[in-house]
């Protein structure tokens, strides 16, 4: 299967699992949102450049956000984490031979503690900006914080769930 | 190199954008267009699950049907019978009885409850004759007030967002706050205003109040579940467990006012006049 549709194929999957099964999942705390949709933009694939990463994750966004009506909410954070991932990948991995030679980050091409390192960032990243907007239109301190606090854990726990069910294949570019 | 950051700023500055006007103007045609392609997935998505509550609806229009027919002329007898029952043969009703809202039903097709923003999104739009400003309302109680109408599907703020305010009264002595919601617990919401003079007991109804422009007076919010004191202050605020279930929002009707134009236009020029 092509890089181009695989990618297509899982933004449809994202979104429908975040709007039709984690966003209906009566909630058990006003702390405790369960987001796993900008997953999406931290299994794109190396090769994408700088720009297109953002107008992509631009598109995740706005998408998810006319599902929830909220036009911009979810569009922001998610470019923020795109133009923060090509930046963090580099200080992260040695550039050179993995990027050559993996198609996308995982937790075989990067190894165990820069993959964690990489995905608990981005989570924390985008919860933080997520959260923040939402701060500035309603205003409550101990909101802001347990709210970063709470989605971020139940984000990771979501993300360490996927990557153990849907094991990707770290697959080798081939130079063919 | 300074591209990349240009685009960056370039995208943030949009998505703030499109949010902060998200509340106030949507004449955009992309919005127009996004909506009603999200309107199709969602009523395609609650095609399948609407099975799944067809057991819960039932019963609410059960209950329903029950409360409407129990308000039937029929089951009232005439205190006198020796007099005689006339029917009144003029055209014109001479007491001047007139209509001032009116029903149409309408399909819930999507609705949150996690977000601090949620809205409904109902299966019936500007063609099938709705209006922004009207009332949303369940079987069971109040639901929302529409805020943004397409061509086929609307949008309706539901009394689950932080900026939605409604106004209430307690059933007992009339007494009306406004209905707010703090963003914690789906099932309750905040009913504030209320002097403390006023007496409020755990259980008593909340209704909507007289003043309201979209809702009709006497429809069920809530239930007092808590009575919250603070003693500094002059009012109570109450917090109130819904009527209405807003897990399982099937169908619906809208509520349209018709001197909803007229009596909001009076409202916003009494405001600027106090100013």
């Amino acid at each position: 299967m092509s890089s181009l549709l695989k990618n297509i194929i899982r933004f449809i999957l994202f979104i429908l699992v975040q709007v039709f099964v984690l966003d209906k999942v009566p909630p058990l705390h006003q702390f405790i949102v369960p987001y796993l949709y900008f997953l999406f933009i931290i299994w794109l694939p190396f090769n994408i450049g700088r720009v297109w990463l953002m107008i992509i994750g631009f598109l995740l966004g706005i998408t998810l956000d006319y599902f929830t009506g909220t036009p911009g909410l979810h569009a922001a954070p998610c470019v923020l984490i795109a133009f923060m991932r090509p930046f963090l990948l580099s200080l992260l991995i040695p550039q050179e031979t993995t990027e050559q030679s993996y198609a996308e980050p995982s937790v075989k091409s990067m190894g165990g503690a820069p993959y964690s390192l990489y995905v608990v960032l981005l989570t924390f990243v985008h919860h933080f900006y997520l959260v923040l907007i939402e701060w500035l239109e309603f205003g409550n301190f101990t909101y802001f914080i347990g709210k970063v606090l709470g989605t971020t854990l139940i984000s990771l726990l979501l993300i360490f769930i996927t990557e153990l069910l849907f094991f990707r294949k770290a697959k080798f570019r081939s130079n063919a | 190199m300074y591209f990349t950051f240009i685009c960056f700023l370039v995208l943030q500055v949009l998505s703030i954008i499109l949010l902060s006007n998200s509340s106030k103007s949507h004449e955009a045609f992309f919005a127009s267009a996004a909506n009603e392609v999200i309107g199709r997935i969602n009523s395609r998505y609650t095609d399948f699950t609407s099975y799944f509550t067809l057991k819960e609806i039932n019963r609410q229009l059960v209950e329903e049907n029950n409360r409407l027919k129990n308000e039937l002329k029929a089951d009232f007898q005439s205190p006198d019978s020796s007099k005689k029952m006339v029917v009144d043969s003029t055209l014109k009703d001479p007491s001047h009885h007139f209509r001032k809202f009116t029903y149409l039903p309408a399909k819930v097709v999507g609705n949150t409850v996690s977000s601090q923003t949620n809205y409904i999104i109902l299966e019936r739009g500007a063609k099938q004759g709705v209006k922004k400003g009207m009332s949303v309302i369940g079987p069971e109680g109040i639901v929302g007030v529409v805020i943004e109408v397409f061509d086929n599907y609307s949008k309706a703020m539901s009394l689950l967002n932080r900026n939605s305010k409604v106004s209430a009264m307690l059933k007992n002595d009339n007494v009306s706050g406004s209905i707010e919601w703090d963003g914690a617990d789906p099932s309750y919401l905040t009913l504030k205003n209320i002097p403390k003079s006023s007496k409020v007991a755990k259980g008593d109804s909340v209704v909507t109040s007289s003043y309201s422009a979209n809702f009709p007076s006497n429809l069920l919010i809530g239930t007092i579940a808590a009575v919250g004191a603070d003693p500094a202050a002059n009012f109570y605020t109450l917090k109130i467990k819904t009527a209405t279930n807003f897990f399982s929002l099937q169908y619906v009707y809208l509520v349209e006012n018709v001197f909803y134009t007229e009596q909001t236009k009076l409202e916003s020029t009494q405001q600027k006049f106090n100013e």
